[in-house]
């Protein structure tokens, strides 16, 4: 992302708001997608239409939170990467980013419209029907089905790359990397270790 | 060209204009047209409306609009042709819990009372028969006549359970709402005089 309206953090880490969003929109994936993962091969029941709601209404919300997210990183810049990181890191770093930003609003979206396509709509929470962006249309629906998968395993990929390079920059670079996303990996001094 | 008999010509023009023309005398719709026929129906899973028809179904009509109250109504509905929404619910609908269709393929309506409601409504009542079940069942319909033409459209709402349609895990209506949408429109022509 390009745009750098605000000055850094003085103390090099995230805002409160961005660490919250941060860690509940991570928690909420992870768990959207063992759901999901989970229910698609269930034999029909009662029990599966549940999970499958549940499932949409979670996704839906995430959506929301990206939504927010979103709004948040364009209005703030993130504190600055470690000096001594190479650029290659930095641009891999930034690529990755981008494409966890991009999927976190492709992959909901995907199922929302894979929702619409297969007749199934969307009632968040069982109270708000959102609309369908698409008439019923059986071979999209499975095409959609299969893009939503295929776009969740991508994502999956790319959150343990994420996973890896900030465990590889806490242990391995020991810089701050990962204790400004997770303060209280942070010492009292303000040393990270 | 090769030209017709007169004689030919002319009776044949003769007629459609009788089958055109306003009903002077006694019409009675009783030609079920299929094609612009349905029978459709909403269910609610989670709160989330869904749609399905049932795609065959044979009506044996007799309506004359100017004897509504002697009008029989006859409707078989072949249960093996219903689009619940999905394959999955397809498969699902038809086995013991829902339809039980191998055992119980058809599902009929036989109407045992018209009733004109002034206008274009009428109340029809009958018994309706569901996977062997028979309950009795009323609801108005309004009639369209357009020429040769009447369509007869009406809504009304079934509660699954009155017929043991979704036993056992589906029983709970938590998931599977019990009220069950129907709409239908059955459109009849005119067959000649007789
Ligand atoms: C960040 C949010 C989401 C994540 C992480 C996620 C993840 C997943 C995963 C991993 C699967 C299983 C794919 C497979 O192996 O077949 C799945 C299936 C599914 N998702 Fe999502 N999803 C999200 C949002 C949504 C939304 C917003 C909707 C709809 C409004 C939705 C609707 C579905 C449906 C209907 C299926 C089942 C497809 C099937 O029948 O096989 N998902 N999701």
């Amino acid at each position: 992302m390009s745009s750098r309206p605000a000055a850094p953090n003085p103390d090099n880490s995230y805002t409160f708001t961005a660490i919250g969003l941060h860690w509940l929109i991570a928690l909420a994936i992870i768990g959207s997608f063992a759901l999901g993962f989970y229910m698609a091969d269930l034999p029909i029941s009662p029990q599966k239409l549940r999970f499958y709601s549940w499932h949409k209404w979670a996704g839906v919300t995430i959506f929301l939170f990206v939504v927010l997210r979103l709004g948040w990183r364009l209005a703030h810049r993130p504190p600055e990467l470690p000096a001594a990181m190479p650029a290659w890191q930095r641009s891999v770093a930034a690529a990755t980013h981008v494409l966890l930003y991009l999927l976190m609003v492709a992959v909901p979206l995907s199922g929302w419209l894979m929702s619409s396509a297969k007749g199934f709509q969307t009632v968040w929470f069982g109270v708000l029907p959102l609309p369908d962006l698409l008439a019923k249309n059986e071979a999209l629906g499975d095409l959609l089905q299969a893009l939503h998968r295929l776009l969740n395993y991508g994502m999956a990929a790319i959150v343990f790359a994420h996973l890896g390079a900030a465990l590889k920059h806490h242990f391995i670079d020991r810089d701050d990397v990962l204790a400004r996303m997770l303060p209280f990996l942070r010492n009292p001094s303000g040393d990270t270790r | 060209m090769k030209s017709w008999p007169h004689s030919l010509v002319l009776s044949c023009a003769f007629a459609t204009l009788v089958t055109l023309a306003p009903t002077a005398h006694a019409i009675e719709f009783n030609q079920l047209q299929l094609g612009k026929s349905s029978l459709s129906f909403v269910s609610k899973q989670m709160n989330v409306p869904v749609e399905g028809q049932f795609k065959s179904f044979r009506s044996r009509l007799a309506y004359d609009p100017a004897k509504p109250a002697a009008a029989k109504a006859e409707l078989e509905i072949d249960m093996a042709s219903i689009d619940a929404g999905s394959k999955d619910a397809n498969d699902e609908v038809a086995g013991k819990a829902w339809f039980n269709t191998k055992a119980f393929p058809v599902a009929k309506f036989v109407a045992t009372s018209v009733k004109p409601l002034g206008g274009n409504r009428l109340e029809v009542a009958g018994k309706m028969t569901i996977k062997g079940k028979t309950l009795d069942l009323s609801t108005p319909i309004t009639v369209t006549q357009q020429g040769n033409t009447a369509s007869f459209d009406g809504s009304l709402v079934l509660k699954r359970a009155d017929y043991g349609i979704g036993d056992g895990i589906w029983a709970d209506f938590g998931t599977v709402a019990n009220e069950v949408q129907i709409k239908f429109r059955l459109v009849a022509t005119a067959a000649a005089a007789k």
